[in-house]
């Protein structure tokens, strides 16, 4: 039963390899949706292009009904994947500081290295500015600590915050999402198309 | 005309195409590695690694590298970044055989490449310090928090995409 690596059906040595090819195959299927340019990823903050939300929320609701689907089947428990710990103070802070430098830089982490893999000067640069926040963040740990250790739920999902059921997780995010995808289609419609 | 004499610049996959292979992607990852993907992880390995060659004292007593630093082990040896040189690879492959492949600086022509530079550092700085803080990025913890349907996952990509919605006023003549 998988996760084949972590209960030992595939031995660690193959780690980098999968590594290499899970790395390439996510790189190959971001930029051909076009995120390698800036001015593409951020058309979804101003209703120019909304192919983030589109590959987003797809890759999302596919993954969600995929795992659950795979644990329902016997084929990968549950419980062995790795269900990344809740610090509900750091994670919205954090994450509205990404927000802003996502408007401000253009990128994220993942698609800076894809511009830069295509020769983007602007994806270069992002990376370093990445790298200095990291030094940042570490230089100033001591004043931040306090807040990154707060609120610590575990690693939990939405069943134990929220009672919902995976089922139900999955219904209602794919849900949202269709009703989203829908939406931001009749937004486009009114929008001229943009080169860049 | 043959494909490789046409421009496929601006021909990018439908982005449900590209979000379908992504999720089935995501669900290979988990069942071969338990874990999702990531990014921003690759960059505080760097960080560890490179500071660790230069001031390996100060590394060591930082209350935050220090978590990084495994004795015999380097800091570049993680998952994540033969990942991350995978994905660089991989996108260039993708940019080569679409013409996209060249050295450029993309901006918004009300703006100049010196400033698209500028706040491209500063965007990545913001990335960079808020997604240590986080624990993870757009890949790392939403992305992949939401495929199994994380607390985490689901609470950074509202705070990540929300933040940007707040946000991208302030920035709107950089970009439209």
């Amino acid at each position: 039963m998988g996760p084949l690596i972590p209960n030992e059906l595939l031995s660690p040595e193959w780690n980098n390899v999968v590594a290499l090819v899970i790395g390439f195959a996510f790189g190959y299927i971001m930029e051909a949706s076009g995120f390698s340019s800036s001015r593409k990823l951020v058309g979804v903050f101003y209703g120019y292009d909304f192919a983030v939300l589109r590959v987003f929320f797809t890759a999302a609701i596919v993954a969600m009904i995929g795992i659950l689907y795979l644990s329902k089947l016997g084929y990968v428990n549950f419980d062995d994947l790795y269900i990344q710990p809740t610090y509900m103070k750091s994670v919205i802070i954090g994450g509205l500081i990404m927000g802003l430098g996502f408007v401000v830089g253009g990128f994220c982490p993942g698609t800076s290295l894809c511009a830069a893999g295509i020769g983007k000067i602007d994806g270069l640069v992002f990376i370093f500015g990445l790298m200095l926040g990291v030094v940042l963040f570490s230089e100033f740990f001591p004043y931040l600590e306090s807040t990154f250790n707060a609120n610590n739920l575990g690693g939990v999902t939405l069943k134990e915050t929220l009672g919902l059921s995976h089922e139900w997780t999955v219904f209602l995010f794919t849900a949202i999402g269709i009703v989203a995808f829908y939406i931001t289609t009749l937004i486009g419609r009114h929008i001229r198309k943009v080169y860049y | 005309m043959s494909y490789w004499n046409e421009d496929h610049k601006h021909d990018y996959w439908n982005p449900y195409f590209g979000g379908f292979l992504l999720g089935i992607l995501l669900i290979f990852t988990f069942y071969m590695t338990g874990r999702g993907l990531g990014a921003s992880g690759a960059m505080k390995s760097t960080v560890v690694f490179a500071l660790h060659e230069i001031a390996p004292e100060h590394v060591e007593q930082s209350a935050y590298y220090s978590r990084f630093v495994e004795k015999e082990k380097s800091p570049l040896n993680t998952w994540l970044i033969f990942e991350v040189l995978g994905a660089i690879g991989g996108a260039f492959l993708s940019g080569a055989l679409s013409g996209r492949a060249k050295f450029r600086i993309q901006h918004s022509p009300n703006i100049s490449s010196k400033k698209r530079l500028i706040l491209a550092l500063l965007g990545g700085v913001l990335f960079g310090f808020g997604s240590q803080l986080a624990r993870g990025c757009t890949s790392g913890a939403a992305l992949s928090g939401l495929a199994v349907m994380a607390t985490a996952g689901f609470v950074s990509m509202m705070a990540i995409f929300g933040g940007g919605y707040l946000f991208a006023y302030f920035f709107r003549k950089n970009w439209i």
